[in-house]
């Protein structure tokens, strides 16, 4: 029985999930973090996911066309986390302690709409697989009760 | 007279490991529903169980004499999984529909547990006989 998979499978989900929630986390937290120059200032972060290959796959070099259920992904993994290109928030504060000498600030580029459609996707994301844990859970207590 | 678990089993057994093994399909089309550039995979389960049922019946096997060579016989429906043909694909090349996904997954474990129930059943009418009631 392979129902032990899937459990691994949803906990790569949540851990991938959670780090996502908390990148957002930070670049909500961070979003209204001035400095005066562009080497200074935060920077919005993104995590990028990818699909955990089995092991099989890489060490014998086999095609992706066959035999798929062994060499299928087992789950995800946060692959890298990046950072914003996006331009950044200059705003003309004069009177900021941070202020450059013609009177401008500039703020990370967070984008907090962004941010929040994100952390209801990621919230999202992560329920699902507590759900997917659970029916695991109950179709493997169903087999301990075979017989009975 | 031996009994044989095959024999009395059916095709319950098969149904029931199939069930998981698309489960795990499933719980992995949703863990990467945010990965861009996965493509959602499935198996055709009525053409995967019709085949297991024929293996059942006419075992033709061919004999292998030597460690290369390649048994006729298919153990499991790896070869089968299929990719997802999506109704609307995403820019970033991922087709997993999460709705379909969720709901597929649901009714898989509906099919599972009935799949359980036949095959319990079959276990109850064994002790059955044995006990004589």
């Amino acid at each position: 029985m392979s129902l032990n998979n899937i459990f691994d499978i949803a906990g790569s989900g949540m851990t991938a999930q959670s780090v996502r929630l908390n990148t957002t986390a930070s670049n909500i937290a961070n979003a209204s973090s001035a400095a005066s120059n562009t080497d200074d200032v935060y920077r919005a972060r993104k995590p990028i996911f990818a699909a955990i290959q089995h092991e099989a796959a890489r060490e014998h070099d086999m095609p992706h066309t066959n035999g798929m259920s062994e060499h299928a992904s087992h789950g995800v993994h946060v692959h890298q986390i990046v950072e914003s290109e996006a331009e950044y928030d200059m705003r003309y504060e004069p009177n900021h302690p941070l202020a450059d000498e013609k009177g401008y600030v500039i703020y990370p580029n967070v984008n907090v709409v962004e941010e929040m459609a994100d952390m209801l996707s990621a919230s999202r994301g992560y329920q699902t697989n507590v759900d997917v844990m659970d029916a695991a859970k109950t179709m493997m207590q169903r087999v301990l009760t075979l017989g009975q | 007279m031996a009994i044989s678990f095959d024999k009395a089993l059916g095709i319950h057994e098969d149904a029931l490991e199939l069930r998981v093994k698309r489960a795990e399909l499933m719980a992995n089309n949703l863990v990467n529903a945010d990965t861009p550039g996965y493509k959602a995979r499935d198996i055709d389960f009525k053409a995967v169980l019709a085949e297991q049922a024929n293996s059942l019946d006419n075992k033709l096997k061919m004999t292998a004499t030597a460690s290369g060579h390649i048994s006729n016989q298919q153990d499991s429906f790896e070869a089968d999984v299929q990719y997802r043909i999506p109704h609307q694909p995403s820019l970033d090349g991922n087709t997993v529909e999460y709705q379909k996904e969720l709901a597929e997954f649901s009714k898989n474990v509906l099919d599972y547990q009935a799949s359980f129930q036949f095959l319990n059943s079959k276990f109850k009418g064994l002790t059955k006989a044995l006990k004589g009631e």
